[in-house]
Parts: C-alpha cells; structure tokens; sequence
C-alpha cells in the first residue's frame, strides 16, 4: 500500500499503525513480558509467612536508605539438590524421547497425507486435528483406563495369550512418553505436512529420470528440502513438553521426575513461591536456545517464501 | 508405482487408530453400566444422568464457558490486530521484539505462564489495589494472553493469502482506509476469524494449569472439577462427559464443513 504524501492519509496510517501495532505490544508487554520479569525478581527474593509471601526486593528503610535483596540461595539450591537437577535432565530426556517419536510415527502420516489424491487431503488432514479439539485433560485420562494393571491393554494381552502376568505400564515413564506423543503428535503433523505438500513434485520426477530409486530420492531430495518443517514441528513438540505438568503427574510415578510438576508441588503444595519461579527462570533459560532455533527458522522461512 | 504405497497405508492408518482408539474406548466405556472399565456389564445412561445432576460440574462447566466466549472473543480482537501489523505494516521499528512476543506463548509452558500471570496479579493487587481477589477476570486475562498468539497466526495466513485487487479496486473508487478495511477485508477474512474465535474458545475451555495459577476461591473451572475427579481414578461421569464433549466437536466439525463446503457454492447460484 503506497501512503500518498498529502496529510490526512499519512495521519491515518499513523493512527492505524497505533491501533495495529501499539495495542496487542502494550497487551503482550504488560501480560506476557512484564510477568517473565516479575519471575525474575521473585527468584532472588526469600520465602516468608504473610501475604505475599516472599520477600520485597527493595526497601525504602526509616533511615531513607534504599535497601536492596538479592538472594541467589534459591538458585544454588536448585544447582545444589540433585532432585532438581535430576528433574531438569529427565525433562529433557522425556522431551527428546517423545519428540523423535512424534517425528518417527508424524513422519509418514504427514508424507501419506501430502501426497495423497487432492480432494481426500483435506478431510484427512482435518482427522488429525480433530482430538485435539477435544480435551487434553481427558485424551490424557482415557489412558489411565487402556494402562493400568487391571486395564484394557492389559486384559487384551492377557487373553491374547501374549503375556501370562499384567504389565505395569501406568505410573511408569513409558506411560508418559505414550500420554505425550498420542496429545503431542498433531503439533508434529501439521508443519511438517504444510512443509510436505508445497514440495515440488517435478524435483522427484527429475531424480526418476536420471535413475535415482524412490528411496534413494527421498535420501537425498525430499528429506533435506523438508527439513524445516521437521525442526518446526520438532520445536512445538520438544518445548512445551519440557515443561509439561499435567502428562507426568497422571500418568508418571514417583520416579518420573519432571520439572513442571516439581514447579507445581513448590508452589502450591510447598508454598515456596521463590523457589518455584526460580525452577522457572532455570527452565525459561534453558528452552531460550531451542525457542530462538526455531524463530530463525520461521523468519528464514518467511524470506524465502 | 501404486505397489509400493501400501506400507505408507498402513503406516497411516496405525497413526489414525493410535489417534482415535481411546476416544472410542472412552465412548463405548460412558454406556457401561459398571463403574469398573475393563468389565462390561450392560447398557446403560446412568452416567450421563449423575453428571446432569453433578451440580459442582455444571457450575464449573458454565464457568469455563463463559470465561471461554470472553476470552475468544478480546483475542480476536488483539490478534486481528497483531496480523493486520504484521502484514500491513511492513518493517516497523521493533518488529522482531513484536514477532517474539507473539510466538514465545505459543511453546511457552504452562506452568511458566501461569506461575508469572499469577505474581504479576499479586504484584498489582499489592501495588495498584487492581485486580481485587482472582476469579473470572484473572483468569480470563490469562487466557486473552496466549489465545491472542494463537488467533494471530490464524489470522496472518489468512490475510497473507488475500487477493488484495478487491481492495485496491475500493480504495480507486475513493473509499477510506477504514471503510475498505471494515467492509471488504474483514468479510474476506471472516472464516479465519470464526476459526480463530473457535480456537481461542476451546483453548481457554482446556487449561487446567494456567487457570489453577490465577483462579482464587469459588472460582473453579471445568478442567479443574475434572482434573480432581481424575486424580481419584477412572471415573464413568468423566467418560460421560467426554462423550458428550466428542459429541459437541464433532457436530461443529460436520457444520462447519457443509458450511464451508456449500455456502460459496449457495451463494454463487444466488448471484
């Protein structure tokens, strides 16, 4: 849109420039950014009895002296108590785990359905984001249901004759990597099958013609030309899964440590609010390289497009 | 050619039964008359009456709704206006910082957002005396916040997409920027719009953490009520209900399908 130089127009633009821009900035500035800081602040202040609980980071003092706390305990507690560590690195390996699962089974689902005849990829498509319409919460619990000893799985091995005693799965990390990749799995499918069906089908044919085999072309054409779409689809899967609280709490047992749910017990079953958003600074720092891959990534994308 | 597509086949179709296998079972299990899951001992409605007559849960359930309809309707709003940026406006200064603090709520974890909303509202409460106690406000602020990312990016395609000649064709005719925009560009991106809105709302209706951070007493949402029940073990009421929610989604789904399917077609036989 080409802004003509006489003034009300140029006003105009500047007035939608405020609407557009200035509003949902001030929103995400106040509700998104402002918050994040607010964690920061509340990392290095100390646990105390009374509303709030924790301590003010500056005070104006009798004297007129501003006082200012910093208290790192919180983090050299979080360095220093291996629970916490332990928990930091399952995280991170429940997240890797279920991530190159999602790709492993999102893959080929998102391959069949991009090269599937026109009128049937939409309606294809829609079946993949259709249980993601419905609950989380109870997509999560219908598992505790198919996992537990006395389970459907279960019973259905039992009277298949494949197992002799029931199996415990429920309670156990493989039931939070199946609870993960089954609610995740969408968040895999969907770039890399926006990813998928914009490739130009005559790259294929040409490596046909020259006598390449299918799967030798797809080594080495359609793998390397999709792989945006598996690092974006491998980033909505791998980031919020590092956190995930609600997975690991119904479907994990007591030696699933996840950092979500320690979070979650600091805060409302401990009440120690520092060291709650000291958890989440420590998470936040951690999920900043991956987040900051993936925003590259989008606006590499966006370049080339 | 066609030989070799069968282990693709396959391969989707598992992905399709992995999918949609416990949401069946879930179903079948809300008609078994026994509160156990794995014994089935007859047909029977008994769940779906107790949850009619579950009065926390409906309370709950009617809460969420509201809180939902509130929440996707401000995020439209926002969002709508964060693409209409993002699109119309070019390289503006702090573009990048913008474009960050549009994605970073889409991967952000739950437990982060709802733990930082929550210290900024105690924070507030402390400093401004705003907002007094949490409930519906807090809650439904939580929710704008990161449904507004959501409807952003729903949005932004859409108008990315646009044909821009019809616009370009009013603004020669002498129309206002703000007339074009009112009656020409948000009719073209209406289906995004009731898209984002959708989504927006069943986001809201589905978080259990952020709005356990930010809810305060007698504020309990459905996600909350089920969340609870849950922990207590399998429970026939919650299958009932995600019966019911399946049921809902599903009829939405069809509707919006022969809608989008038959209505540009009804429409064009109209002209």
């Amino acid at each position: 849109m080409p802004a003509p130089q006489d003034n009300p127009p140029v006003r105009r633009q500047r007035l939608s420039r405020v609407v557009n821009i200035g509003l949902p900035y001030l929103w995400l500035g106040v509700f998104f950014l402002l918050p994040l800081l607010i964690v920061l602040q509340i990392s290095v202040a100390e646990p105390r009895l009374g509303q709030p609980p924790y301590t003010p980071l500056w005070e104006w003092l009798e004297s007129g002296v501003l006082q200012i706390q910093v208290n790192l305990q919180n983090f050299m507690l979080v360095w220093e108590d291996s629970i916490y560590l332990i928990a930091f690195l399952n995280s991170l390996w429940v997240a890797l785990v279920c991530t190159l699962l999602c790709l492993l089974i999102g893959y080929p689902m998102a391959y069949a359905i991009a090269t599937a005849p026109q009128r049937w990829r939409i309606p294809l498509l829609m079946l993949v984001i259709l249980p993601f319409w419905t609950s989380f919460l109870i997509r999560v619990y219908a598992w505790i249901g198919i996992l537990k000893t006395n389970g459907l799985l279960n019973h259905l091995l039992l009277a298949l004759g494949v197992i002799d005693t029931p199996l415990n799965i429920l309670h156990t990390q493989t039931a939070v990597y199946v609870g993960v990749v089954y609610s995740y799995l969408p968040f895999m499918i969907l770039p890399l099958y926006a990813n998928l069906s914009r490739l130009d089908p005559t790259l294929l044919e040409a490596a046909a013609d020259l006598g390449c085999r299918p799967l030798r072309a797809f080594v080495r054409v359609t793998l390397p030309l999709s792989l945006a779409g598996i690092v974006a689809g491998s980033m909505l899967v791998f980031i919020p899964v590092v956190g995930e609280f609600v997975i690991p709490d119904l479907l994990g047992g007591p030696e699933t440590l996840m950092v979500g749910k320690l979070l979650w017990t600091e805060f409302f079953g401990n009440k120690d609010w520092p060291l709650a958003a000291a958890l989440a600074i420590v998470l936040l720092g951690l999920l900043v390289v991956p987040f900051v891959l993936m925003q590259r990534l989008e606006r590499r994308m966006e370049e080339t497009s | 050619m066609r030989r070799r597509r069968w282990p693709l086949l396959s391969l989707l179709a598992f992905g399709y039964a992995f999918l949609y296998v416990p949401i069946l079972l879930l179903i079948v299990y809300s008609f078994n008359e026994s509160r156990l899951v794995t014994v089935w001992s007859g047909f029977s409605i008994k769940w779906y009456r107790e949850l009619l007559h579950n009065q926390q849960l409906l309370e709950a359930a009617w809460l969420s709704v509201r809180i939902a309809a509130v929440n996707a309707t401000l995020a439209v709003v926002l969002g709508t206006l964060a693409a209409n940026a993002l699109v119309r406006h070019g390289r503006f200064r702090g573009r990048n910082a913008f474009e960050l603090l549009l994605t970073a709520p889409l991967v952000m974890p739950d437990v982060i957002i709802g733990l930082s909303m929550l210290l900024l509202f105690v924070a507030m409460q402390h400093g401004l005396g705003w907002p007094d106690g949490r409930g519906f406000t807090t809650i439904a602020i939580a929710h704008i916040t990161f449904s507004t990312a959501y409807v952003a990016v729903v949005v932004r395609t859409r108008l990315a997409q646009m044909d821009a000649s019809l616009e370009e064709a009013a603004m020669d005719l002498g129309a206002r920027p703000l007339t074009v925009y009112l009656r020409i560009t948000l009719p073209l991106i209406a289906p995004a719009l009731l898209s984002g809105w959708l989504l927006a709302f069943t986001l809201s209706l589905d978080d259990l953490v952020i709005a356990s951070f930010v809810s305060g007493p007698g504020s309990t949402t459905l996600p909350m009520v089920v969340y609870s029940s849950v922990r207590m073990g399998v429970s026939p009421q919650i299958n009932a209900l995600a019966t019911l929610i399946v049921a809902v989604v599903t009829l939405a789904v069809i509707i919006a399908g022969v809608t989008s399917l038959h209505g540009p077609r009804a429409a064009r036989r109209r002209r």
